[in-house]
């Protein structure tokens, strides 16, 4: 088994055409155990206005599990099994090599074709046709990505899936969107006044999120196919800390209409809202397990701000978090098994982990206003907000710990990061 | 030229492609990929309502009178009222009482350490508080909504404990304030 810890200092200036900040990514920590591999150029790739090699290459890159390996140039690029010459990728101890080709079909679009091939072995062991309009290249790239991602590390990829955070430039506030490797932002919503909490509904068609637009916090539900919003939670007081049931029709928000914050399930359009929990005390931030069977949120019912677990239909909680004084924001793994929640430790808010089954804990960074986070579908990243000379900006961890990106706008505070659900094709 | 090229082009590709046919088809599935989440409709921008601050009653804006003052100040993580607040808040709540037709809106908030959800919480619970003490000193129910802005509106942006102290607030606004 060989073990690399090497730590990677990789800056992919992001281009884009629009005139709107984007997301620039930079890795700072390589993973354990990190497979080589190799990613040459596609053999006629250039018709496309971008490189589908050098995108499925920064994607590989980026989730820290891969060691890529500098495929140089070959000429002729190999497109098939027999022409790669694999004595040359086993002496640069290579486990595996994608190779691909791209051609301009009769009717304008374009057929790219992917091959991963295993280098001790000598085999193809994946590879897809894949049928695309020249809009379509990255979308593609990210399809190769975690295709390849899953072959060799068994986890389903997420390079196709989008995030959602809120940027805020001086008084104005922007609700956007961008594909995990935050390329193509779009904007959903812009305000003069602050929106937070945005979530994803679990089709990953709809966010909620709480927008102050009328002078309180009021709960929406936005959709991002039609750009309609609804409001589904505007009662006397405040509404706030919206989450998603997993079957999308209904939400837990934290609404104080009738004296202090507490919890109630909401239909998702607004409907039948009706409260689960029944304590004098702070009762907020819910959250769904992914088997829709349990409830975690933050409550200062014992004195101090802790996670707690109860049944999705309310009733007795019990008490998961004991070390420390300010234990919040609790998020659950899709596979159910790891809790990721913001500490206090002194005057430092960390991103800490809780293997639910053994209750081992683990500090997953050390920033000093880390807040926020955000589980990646798969489980093997989170995604949070983090500050950086004292500007909002993103960063992401692996759940081991021991891979770090930040993602950052130029001149603009970002904060409120969610990652969005794995896209069903 | 240029299309005897392009065409010699496609025709080398399209010669590669198809060279090892039957090996090139094997375990190579067809499929179109599919964007994530399907084309945004575009931004939806918000406007707020403008308040009409112009016909707010003079003991409201006068300097001289204590009503023009609107904010209340609180310790770290706690809802408690100071006793150097308590003359201000009877004012408001004498006003309220003397007044059935006018409103209030009160607005907690939170220094901005901590989890925004958990902030917005606090506020809210300051807001009560002040809302509570209102309805001591002569203020209807239905005339005051608590509500919290948590640690979104910082009135001071530093990180120091004097700006902290600043945004643990809780702010008065009557009837054409909000």
């Amino acid at each position: 088994m060989r073990f690399m810890f090497r730590p990677v200092l990789l800056l992919l200036a992001l281009v884009c055409s629009s005139a709107q900040a984007q997301l620039s990514i930079e890795i700072t920590g390589g993973g354990a155990n990190q497979i080589p591999i190799g990613v040459l150029r596609f053999a006629g790739e250039q018709v496309l206005a971008q490189n589908i090699s050098d995108i499925v290459e920064a994607d590989l890159q980026r989730s820290g599990r891969f060691r890529m390996l500098f495929a140089g140039s070959v000429d002729p690029l190999p497109t098939e099994v027999a022409q790669v010459n694999f004595g040359d990728w086993k002496n640069r101890n290579a486990d595996a090599v994608v190779i691909g080709s791209v051609v301009r079909l009769a009717d304008g679009r374009f057929e790219a074709r992917f091959r991963l091939l295993d280098v001790p072995k000598q085999v193809q062991i994946g590879g897809v046709a894949f049928t695309l309009s020249a809009q379509q290249v990255r979308a593609t790239a990210h399809r190769i990505a975690d295709v390849v991602y899953e072959k060799l590390t068994g986890d389903r990829g997420v390079f196709s899936t989008r995030i959602a955070y809120v940027v805020k430039q001086g008084n104005r506030y922007e609700l956007q969107i961008a594909d995990a490797d935050g390329v193509g932002a779009q904007t959903a919503l812009a305000s003069r006044e602050p929106i937070i909490s945005p979530t994803w509904s679990p089709d990953g068609t709809r966010l909620a999120y709480v927008s102050f637009e009328n002078k309180k916090p009021v709960v929406y539900v936005h959709s991002l196919l039609s750009g309609q919003r609804q409001v589904v939670a505007n009662f006397k007081g405040s509404n706030s800390a919206p989450a998603w049931s997993a079957d999308g029709r209904q939400l837990a928000v934290v609404l104080s209409k009738d004296g202090g914050s507490q919890i109630y399930l909401i239909g998702a359009d607004g409907s039948n809202p009706r409260r689960i929990t029944n304590s004098g005390s702070i009762d907020t931030e819910p959250f769904f397990t992914p088997d829709a069977q349990s409830i975690y949120f933050t409550s200062d019912r014992g004195g101090s701000p802790q996670i707690y677990r109860m049944s999705a239909i309310g009733g007795e909680a019990e008490r998961v978090t004991f070390d420390g004084s300010y234990n919040v924001s609790p998020r659950v793994s899709s596979d159910g098994k790891t809790l990721v929640y913001i500490a206090r430790d002194g005057g430092r808010f960390e991103l800490k982990s809780l293997d639910l089954a053994s209750r081992q804990g683990q500090t997953l960074t050390d920033g000093q206003h880390d807040e926020s986070p955000s589980f990646a579908p798969n489980g093997k990243m989170i995604l949070y907000a983090t500050q950086i000379n004292n500007r909002g900006s993103l960063a992401a961890v692996s759940s081991d710990g021991r891979v770090k990106q930040r993602l950052s706008v130029q001149a603009a505070d970002v904060r409120e990061p969610a990652w969005g659900p794995f896209f069903n094709n | 030229m240029k299309k005897l090229i392009a065409l010699l082009a496609a025709a080398v590709l399209a010669g590669c492609a198809s060279t090892p046919e039957l090996e090139s088809k094997a375990g190579v599935e067809d499929r179109t990929p599919t964007t994530a989440v399907p084309a945004q409709p575009g931004v939806t921008a918000v406007t707020p309502i403008a308040p009409k601050a112009d016909q707010l009653p003079n003991a409201l804006k006068d300097p001289k009178n204590i009503l023009s003052k609107r904010s209340v100040f609180f310790d770290y993580d706690s809802d408690r009222i100071r006793d150097e607040f308590r003359p201000l808040l009877q004012a408001h709540g004498k006003y309220l009482g003397d007044h059935a037709g006018a409103k209030m809106l009160v607005q907690g908030n939170a220094d901005e350490r901590g989890s925004r959800e958990y902030n917005l919480a606090l506020g809210q619970r300051r807001a009560e508080a002040i809302k509570r003490m209102l309805a001591l000193m002569g203020a209807r129910d239905a005339q005051i909504d608590a509500v919290s802005l948590g640690e979104e509106k910082p009135r001071c942006t530093e990180q120091s404990e004097a700006c902290w102290a600043e945004n643990r607030r809780g702010d008065l606004l009557h009837s054409g304030e909000f």
